[in-house]
């Protein structure tokens, strides 16, 4: 076996064991940091899918920026005495059997639908995305998108500074 | 690489998700979920967008999508870091109060 199949099969194994993991463990602790695999998993299958510039966003953004913000998280809604950080779970059952289906719908429908079949897809075809023409594109053809995503990203970094800040009152006469 | 491979791994991580979202009972395991079914969203649009010649427009959906995750997981922990503070607990069982 090649060394890029290898590669890509590397990724692939890392992603869907660190998925199940989390959802199988009850340590929230271990499911952030198993998270942090998942996503350099799907990072790795970016670049092999030439999106070498969404990689690394992902890796800055999710792995340098929300998982920060979950431990963070995870350490500020918790009393930490020293033991694990246990989740409990309820509904597993009809949550596992509803997921269950749905992934079983899902992969029924990604075998019938026989994408790989389509016309417009040619497993040969393996142009190299150039950074220069996603950038052309996002302030030409999308800029209204890119304008607007940045003002709702401002917002919402004000609205959490104004959420958490101490600036509210707490307690039950809070208004 | 294979495309059923990617798109059956986009199903995966969306079915994880979807499970850790309806089981767990911590609130900050409910948003690990969350991110799990973004990340699955982003997969299957990078993966159909490698065969669009020139216009790319799967990787840039896929970008508005980070950033938006970016935005919930921030405006989500501070809701929860709030929730903690009035109700000292983050059991999604227990918060079943609207004005306490």
């Amino acid at each position: 076996m090649e060394l890029e199949a290898l590669v890509f099969y590397f990724f692939l194994g890392l992603t869907g064991l660190s998925v199940i993991f989390i959802a199988i463990t009850k340590n929230i602790l271990y499911s952030a940091f198993s998270l942090i695999l998942t996503f350099i998993g799907v990072a790795g299958l970016f670049i092999f899918m030439g999106a070498e510039f969404l990689a690394v966003t992902q890796i800055l953004v999710y792995v340098g920026g929300i998982l920060i913000l979950l431990v963070f998280g995870i350490m500020l809604t918790q009393r930490l005495k020293g033991d694990h950080i246990k989740t409990g779970r309820y509904q597993w059952i009809f949550g596992f059997l509803i997921s269950a289906g749905f992934f079983v719908i899902l992969t029924t429908s990604i075998f019938k639908g026989a994408f790989e079949g389509l016309p417009w897809i040619d497993q040969e075809y393996s142009q190299e995305v150039e950074l220069k023409s996603f950038g052309l594109s996002l302030m030409t053809d999308y800029v209204l998108a890119f304008e607007v995503i940045g003002v709702l990203l401002l917002i919402a970094l004000i609205g959490a500074v104004r959420i958490a800040g101490n600036a509210r009152k707490e307690g039950p006469d809070a208004t | 690489m294979q495309l059923n491979l990617i798109l059956l791994l986009g199903a995966l991580l969306f079915s994880a998700g979807l499970f850790v979202v309806l089981t767990k009972k911590n609130a900050i395991m409910v948003l690990i979920g969350i991110e799990l079914m973004l990340n699955a969203a982003n997969l299957n649009l990078v993966a159909f967008s490698r065969f669009d010649p020139q216009a790319l427009q799967g990787q840039i959906f896929s970008l508005f999508v980070i950033t938006l995750a970016a935005a919930e997981a921030a405006i989500a922990l501070a809701i929860v870091v709030k929730v903690y503070r009035y109700f000292n607990t983050t059991d999604l069982d227990q918060i079943n109060e609207l004005k306490g």
